[in-house]
Order: C-alpha cells, then sequence, then structure tokens
C-alpha cells in the first residue's frame, strides 16, 4: 500500500517542517498579541521574499505529506485501494498545494 | 468456588458472524480459559470447534479473542479476564474465520514466508561449522526475537493488520529481523527486498499492540523498527550508488 | 457498537499516541484548506478577511483555534516521536523519557507565552 519511496518523503517532508511548524506557533503566538488584522499579515508578508520562502517551503512539504497521510489513512479505514487511492493522494497533494500556493501568493507578491 | 458459576459468551463463526451462545459454566479454582472452552464443547455443545495441543504455551495453537483482547488461551487464568461474572471468547481477529472458534492460519504462515521467513544457508554439511559470537550486538538482537512460536496474537492486535490487507504483519516481520542478524543466514538481500516491498514494514505504524499483547513479551515493534532502519539504510546506498 | 467495545478493549498508551496522530493529522488536512482559502481573500476580498479575523475574537473560535495549535503541536511532536522510534536504536525507556521531557518543555513554554498573550 506504502511503498518505501513513499515512507521516506512522508518522514523527509516532516523533518522538513519541524524548524516551520515551531516557526509557524511563534508567529501565530506572536500575531495573535493585540487582535489580528489583514493590514497587519500583510504588513509582516507582502514583498517579502523570506516569508514567500517559509510558508512557500511549508506549503510544498505539507502537501505532499498530507497527501501520503490521507492515502494511509483511506486505505485503512476506508477501504480505499487501486486507482481510486492514486486518485485521492493525487487530489489530496495538488489540491493543498494550490490552494496553498494561492495564499502565499496572495500575502506575499499579489 | 465450584458452587459459582461463569456466564461464558462464544461468538461463534464466520457464516454467522454475530451468532453469540451462552453458556454457564462451573467456576473452579485456577481455570483457565481453555479449561472453559473444553467444558463447554465437552459438557455443553459438542459441537463447538476450537483448536489447541499443548496446554502448556508451547505450541501456539489455542490463541482466541478473550473479552476483545487476543491471547493464549491455555495460559490465561480466567480470574484475571473475568468481567463482573462474564466473559466474551471469539475467534482470532484478522485472520478468516473456518468455524466457531477455529481461524485459517494460512494468511499468516503465507506472510511469514512472503517476509524472508526461512533459512538462507550458504554452506554445506561439508563446510566446518560457522563459529556464533553469543555477546555480539546482532546475535544479541537476534537472540531477543527468536522464541515466537507462531501463535498469531500479534497479528490479531494489529490494527495496521486490519486496515492494510497486504500488510505482512509484526510475526513474519519479527523473523525476517532475527535472521537479518543472524551470523549464519545469507539471505540480507532477499529479506530487505521482502520486507521493504508492497506489504512491506514501512506500512507499520508503531502503535505497539503488538509488543503490548505478545504472550512471550517479544518486542516486535523494536524488530520492526530495526527493518525500517536497515531499510532506510539500504535505499540511501543504493540512491548514493546511481 | 462491538466494533467499538474490541477497539476499547484493546487499547493501551502508545496505541492512543497512535490515534492522536492519526486523528490530529486527519484534521490538519482537513482544516488546511479552509485556512489557504481564507489568507487569500487577502487580495481577492481584503474587507471579508477583516470582517473574519474580527470573528476571531469571539471565544468560541479562540477555543477551536486553541484547538488548531494543539493539533498542530501535538502532531509534530508525535511524528518525532515516531520517527525517534523508528530511527534510534534506543531503550523504550529512553524513548519515553525523551518524549516525556519533550512534552514537559513544550507545555512550559506554552505557558509562557500564554501568560505572555
Amino acid at each position: 500500500m506504502l511503498s518505501v519511496r513513499l515512507y521516506f518523503l512522508q518522514r523527509i517532508t516532516a523533518l522538513l517542517m519541524v524548524p516551520l511548524v515551531l516557526g509557524h506557533l511563534a508567529v501565530i503566538v506572536y500575531a495573535v498579541q493585540g487582535g489580528l488584522s489583514a493590514a497587519e499579515i500583510l504588513g509582516r508578508t507582502r514583498e517579502s521574499a523570506l516569508w514567500f520562502m517559509f510558508y512557500g517551503i511549508f506549503v510544498v512539504a505539507v502537501s505532499v505529506h498530507a497527501a501520503i497521510g490521507v492515502r494511509a489513512v483511506v486505505h485503512e479505514w476506508v477501504g480505499l485501494k487501486g486507482a481510486a487511492l492514486e486518485v485521492v493522494m493525487w487530489i489530496t497533494g495538488l489540491g493543498l498545494f494550490a490552494l496553498g500556493a494561492r495564499a502565499v501568493w496572495a500575502v506575499t507578491f499579489a | 468456588m465450584t458452587s459459582k458459576s461463569l456466564k461464558v459468551t462464544i461468538e461463534r463463526g464466520a457464516a454467522a458472524k454475530s451468532a453469540q451462545h451462552v453458556f454457564h459454566v462451573p467456576a473452579h479454582e485456577s481455570q483457565t480459559v481453555l479449561d472453559v472452552v473444553s467444558w463447554i464443547q465437552q459438557y455443553a455443545d459438542p459441537t463447538l470447534s476450537y483448536r489447541f495441543a499443548c496446554r502448556v504455551g508451547m505450541c501456539g495453537s489455542c490463541a482466541m479473542m478473550v473479552n476483545g483482547v487476543p491471547r493464549w488461551t491455555c495460559r490465561t487464568h480466567v480470574s484475571k479476564v473475568l468481567e463482573g461474572n462474564a466473559i466474551t471468547i471469539g475467534p482470532l481477529r484478522n485472520l478468516p474465520t473456518i468455524k466457531d472458534l477455529v481461524v485459517d492460519m494460512d494468511p499468516f504462515f503465507e506472510k511469514w514466508i512472503a517476509a524472508e521467513g526461512m533459512h538462507h544457508g550458504g554452506l554445506t554439511r561439508e563446510d566446518p561449522i560457522a563459529p556464533v559470537d553469543e555477546k555480539s550486538a546482532a546475535r544479541l538482537e537476534a537472540n531477543a526475537g527468536i522464541e515466537c512460536i507462531n501463535c498469531s496474537v500479534c497479528y490479531a492486535a494489529c490494527d495496521t493488520v486490519a486496515g492494510n490487507p497486504e500488510y505482512l504483519g509484526p510475526a513474519a516481520l519479527q523473523r525476517a529481523w532475527t535472521l537479518l542478524n543472524d551470523a549464519k543466514d545469507e539471505g540480507r538481500n532477499a529479506i530487505l527486498d521482502a520486507v521493504s516491498g508492497k506489504g512491506g514494514c514501512q506500512n507499520c505504524h508503531s502503535m505497539g499492540s503488538c509488543t503490548a499483547y505478545c504472550p512471550y513479551e517479544l518486542d516486535p515493534m523494536s524488530a520492526i523498527a530495526g527493518l525500517k532502519r536497515e531499510t532506510t539504510k539500504s535505499f540511501f546506498n543504493r540512491v548514493r550508488g546511481c | 457498537m462491538r466494533a467499538a467495545r474490541g477497539i476499547a478493549s484493546r487499547a493501551h498508551p502508545l496505541w492512543l499516541a497512535y490515534v492522536l496522530h492519526r486523528l490530529s493529522g486527519v484534521g490538519l488536512a482537513v482544516f488546511l484548506p479552509f485556512h489557504f482559502w481564507v489568507l487569500a481573500t487577502a487580495t481577492t476580498a481584503p474587507k471579508r478577511l477583516d470582517a473574519f479575523l474580527a470573528m476571531t475574537e469571539a471565544s468560541a473560535v479562540k477555543l477551536a483555534e486553541c484547538g488548531l495549535v494543539f493539533l498542530l503541536a501535538v502532531h509534530m511532536f508525535g511524528g518525532l516521536r515516531l520517527m525517534a522510534l523508528e530511527w534510534l536504536p534506543w531503550r523504550p525507556s529512553q524513548k519515553s523519557l525523551a518524549a516525556g521531557a519533550a512534552a514537559t518543555s513544550f507545555l512550559i513554554a506554552a505557558l509562557f507565552l500564554l501568560k505572555a498573550v
């Protein structure tokens, strides 16, 4: 069900996301002080190559990671297999990537 | 204690998965679950099918679900598992039921073979006996897992097996790990290929039910982790190679 | 019902950690599309984003947010535990200790930060 290649992709993206998650949690804790606003978020991220990189890598990693995770859960708990399972994995991955890329673009260079 | 009786529910058969038959069995001191099943077969319902052989935890044939937990029935005292006055006994999980409490162990053993759980010899009877260093780290790893008697308790306990029919399961993978660490076994590449295939060790989610329920207190979960490490190493060696 | 009872009877700490990891993962996967969609409104409809952000001040929403942060943290530490267990040939006791230490330090850090907020 899960090839060794997918197993490694899952672990590598996980390791990659450890510093990103910590960073993101820190930003959350920092940013919610005194409430959130669109202007505040955009003020931090707009035109910033650094935030673009940070969240860009995050989105790619999470898309791969979540797609493989969803694949395992859907196979084991829903019983989906074969081509249907591949389709679910790819839709999850590509869907998350598309939505995530759109969001990152929106808060940085759009 | 002899005057008391136990309320025993037997979950019978594949065709009648929901068939629950209740029996009242006289309670005794030092009574095992296997004693209870045997009493029912001998005194209440001779049509009840079940499997046992040695009665002392050596043969691995009497495992059943006892109150939802896989156990050797011969080494499980009733007093240890009784819920109030009741006990529920069913056929082992994750294997096809043949009849009543008897499951078909074929898939379990087929996976044992699929994981290369057999000796890969390289010597002939003409060769001198290869020395085994009892203190080497590899031998200690192998020793930790070789007492497995194939009772399938770990296989029945594993939810990954339940959801992923291709998964080789804890017992087969643990045997592969002992062979990988066996100085006399020369099947390293065959084993690594077998345990990293479709149903390989990478499917394990380390939930540890195998280790939690192994009646011999073996640790298949750590053995599988060992296989994951070796698979990882050989994967990166192969990547570097090409 | 009987299946649920069967599952409950087999539960043990490591198994619960596995379930928690899986459920938090599914929760995050479900939440992420909404998260991304809301952020994208920063350009498509900035007013709507502000309206949404204002709503996050409500205590029920705050609670849900805490839940999400918890999912993220628990999934990350659960994953680190898993990778340590798989890849580092530690003894089980060392692993529990490490996991305990990580969880405790995280809790302390979280408390400090919450106080700061």
